[in-house]
C-alpha cells in the first residue's frame, strides 16, 4: 500500500489497481467545516487532473480533482448525510472515491509523505 | 483542490489585529483590510455560538463619519439630498439604515444614520458606511455638502459588534447602561473603562450592540468583551452566514449601483414622507417602482438537496426559462440547510413557486421563499 499526494491536496492510497482518494488534513483545515460533497457517478472515467468531486465549505465549493486516471469504482455515499467526516478523518471515513488506475504510471509524478510534507512546509 | 488567489496588495489592519493573530485568526483580505475570516473553531461553531449565546465581531474597517452642522434641520436636509430615509424626524438617539442612492435610483452603498441624543451634539449625524465604500462614499457626500455643513472622518474609531441573545447579560454585567437601550437606539456610554457611542443593532438578525470607540481603548474593550464566559470571537465567514440567514442584504452582491432599493425590498427603509415628496436622487424611479412593481425583485430561495446554491447561479423556471440570478447563497448551520437570496422576475417571484438553479451546469430544484430564513429577535 503507498499513499501519494498532489499539489492540490489530493492523496491517493492504492492497494492493487484500486486507489482511494480524499483530501489531505492540510486541505481539510484550510477548507473549514464542509457541509456538502458531490460525488461522481460510479462507472465514470476520470481524466488525471480532471474534476472528481466537489467540497463544500460554508464558505465556497472547491473542486476535487483525480489524482490519476480511471474508471469510479466506489464513492462514499456516507458523507451526503455526515460530510463532516471529511474534517474530522480526512483520511479515514472521510475519503471521498475509489478509483481503479488506467496507468499505474502517473503514480510516480504525484508525491510520496516526505516530499508532500516537505512542499506544504514550503507553501506556509 | 482550487486554492485562493492571494491579494498583492498592501493591506489595511485594524486595532485589532494583533489580537486576532493571537487568537489564532485565519486572516483573509476583505475590502482591503486583512480580516480575520474565522476563529480556531470555525464558522459552523462561531455562527450558532451568536445564535445561542454572544459573538464578538470587529467591525472598525467600516467606515465611521459624522456630518457636522450648525443645526439639525441643517445637517438633516443636507443628507436627505442623498438618501431616500428620513432624517429629519429622527428622533434624538434614534438610529435609521439607508442607502446612499445614485441620480438613477442605483444604490451606492448602504449605511447607518444617527441622530446623537445629546444636546451638545446637536447639528452632528453619525454615518457608518461599508468598508468598500469609505473613500467613494466620503468623496460622493464630501461634494454634495451645502455650505456650512462638513464631512468629518472618524479613522481613529474601532467598532465591535456583540451579537447575541446573551448579549443584553454582557452588556449589564459590565455595569453599562446601554443595556437598556432599545433596537435602533444609541447613546455615549462607559463601558471597561472606556467612552463608548454604543447603538442597538447589527447584522446577524440577533439582538446585540454596535459599540464605537477610541481606537486606542479598542484593545482594552475587546478583551474586556472576551473576558465574559458567554461571548467568543466570530469571524467574518460566520457574519457572512449569520446575515444571510437573517435575509440581510451584502453590499456589492445583493444590492449594487445596479439595483434599486425597491427592487431590493428595502421600500420599508423609505419613510411616508420621503416617498411622498421625493427629494432624493433617483426618486422619480422609486415612486414608480413602489406604485407599480419593480421588474424585478429580490426573493429568498431554499434549495431542496443538501447542495448550496452560490452567488451567481442562474435561476430558471422549471421548464428552462432563465428568471434570474443568485446573488448570495451558502449553507445555514441555523437552518442545517443550504439558503440563497437572489433576484427574479416580479411574477416568478411568489413565496412557494419552484425554480431551479443551476449549479455546476445542473439544474437543482429549488423553491421561492420567505425571508429571513432564521427569526429576526431584535429587542424592540
Amino acid at each position: 500500500m503507498t499513499v501519494r499526494y498532489t499539489k492540490d491536496h489530493e492523496y491517493i492510497r492504492v492497494e492493487g489497481d484500486t486507489g482511494t482518494v480524499g483530501i489531505t488534513d492540510y486541505a481539510q483545515s484550510q477548507l473549514g467545516d464542509v457541509v456538502y460533497v458531490e460525488l461522481p457517478a460510479i462507472g465514470k472515467a476520470v481524466a488525471k487532473g480532471g474534476e472528481a468531486a466537489v467540497v463544500e465549505s460554508v464558505k465556497a465549493a472547491s473542486e476535487v480533482y483525480a489524482p490519476v486516471s480511471g474508471e469510479v469504482v466506489e464513492v462514499n455515499s456516507a458523507l451526503e448525510g455526515a460530510p463532516g467526516a471529511v474534517n474530522e478523518d480526512p483520511a479515514g471515513n472521510g475519503w471521498f472515491l475509489k478509483i481503479r488506475l488506467s496507468d499505474p504510471s502517473e503514480l510516480d509524478a504525484l508525491m510520496g509523505e516526505d516530499e508532500y510534507q516537505t512542499y506544504l512546509k514550503s507553501i506556509s | 483542490m482550487a486554492e485562493p488567489a492571494l491579494a498583492g496588495e498592501t493591506l489595511h489592519t485594524t486595532p485589532l489585529h494583533a489580537e486576532h493573530v493571537a487568537l489564532g485568526a485565519r486572516m483573509v483580505p476583505f475590502a482591503g483590510y486583512d480580516m480575520p475570516v474565522q476563529y480556531p473553531t470555525g464558522i459552523l461553531t462561531e455562527h450558532l455560538w451568536t445564535r445561542e449565546h454572544a459573538g464578538l465581531f470587529d467591525v472598525s474597517h467600516m467606515g465611521q463619519a459624522a456630518l457636522a452642522g450648525p443645526d439639525h434641520e441643517t445637517v438633516a436636509r443636507a443628507l436627505e439630498a442623498l438618501v431616500p430615509c428620513d432624517v429629519l424626524n429622527l428622533k434624538p438617539g434614534q438610529q435609521r439604515y439607508s442607502q446612499l442612492l445614485a441620480d438613477d435610483g442605483g444604490i451606492l452603498d448602504d449605511l447607518m444614520i444617527t441622530r446623537p441624543a445629546t444636546p451638545e451634539e446637536a447639528g452632528h449625524l453619525y454615518l457608518v458606511v461599508n468598508a468598500g465604500g469609505k473613500e467613494p462614499d466620503y468623496a460622493h457626500i464630501g461634494a454634495r455638502l451645502p455650505e456650512g455643513v462638513r464631512l468629518v472622518r472618524g479613522d481613529d474609531r474601532a467598532l465591535l459588534a456583540l451579537q447575541g441573545p446573551a448579549a443584553e447579560g454582557v452588556v449589564r454585567r459590565m455595569g453599562c447602561a446601554a443595556a437598556d437601550l432599545t433596537f435602533m437606539q444609541t447613546g455615549w456610554f462607559e463601558m471597561a473603562g472606556c467612552r463608548v457611542h454604543v447603538s442597538r443593532s447589527g447584522y446577524t438578525g440577533e439582538d446585540g450592540f454596535e459599540i464605537s470607540v477610541k481606537d486606542t481603548d479598542a484593545v482594552a474593550l475587546w478583551r474586556a468583551l472576551l473576558a465574559d464566559g458567554a461571548v467568543k470571537p466570530i469571524g467574518l465567514g460566520a457574519r457572512d452566514s449569520l446575515r444571510l440567514e437573517a435575509g440581510l442584504c451584502l453590499y456589492g452582491h445583493d444590492i449594487d449601483t445596479l439595483t434599486s432599493p425597491v427592487e431590493a425590498g428595502l421600500t420599508w427603509s423609505i419613510q411616508k414622507r420621503r416617498r411622498e415628496e421625493g427629494g432624493f436622487p433617483g426618486a422619480a424611479r422609486v415612486q414608480a417602482e413602489i406604485k407599480d412593481g419593480s421588474a424585478r425583485v429580490r426573493v429568498g430561495i431554499r434549495p431542496e438537496g443538501r447542495a448550496p446554491a452560490r452567488e451567481g447561479a442562474t435561476i430558471t423556471t422549471p421548464d428552462g426559462r432563465e428568471i434570474g440570478v443568485v446573488t448570495s447563497g451558502g449553507f445555514g448551520p441555523t437552518v442545517n440547510g443550504p439558503v440563497a437570496m437572489g433576484y427574479v422576475a416580479r411574477e416568478n417571484a411568489a413565496v412557494g413557486n419552484e425554480v431551479l438553479l443551476i449549479v455546476r451546469g445542473k439544474p437543482m430544484p429549488a423553491k421561492i421563499a420567505s425571508m429571513p430564513f432564521a427569526p429576526h429577535r431584535y429587542k424592540r
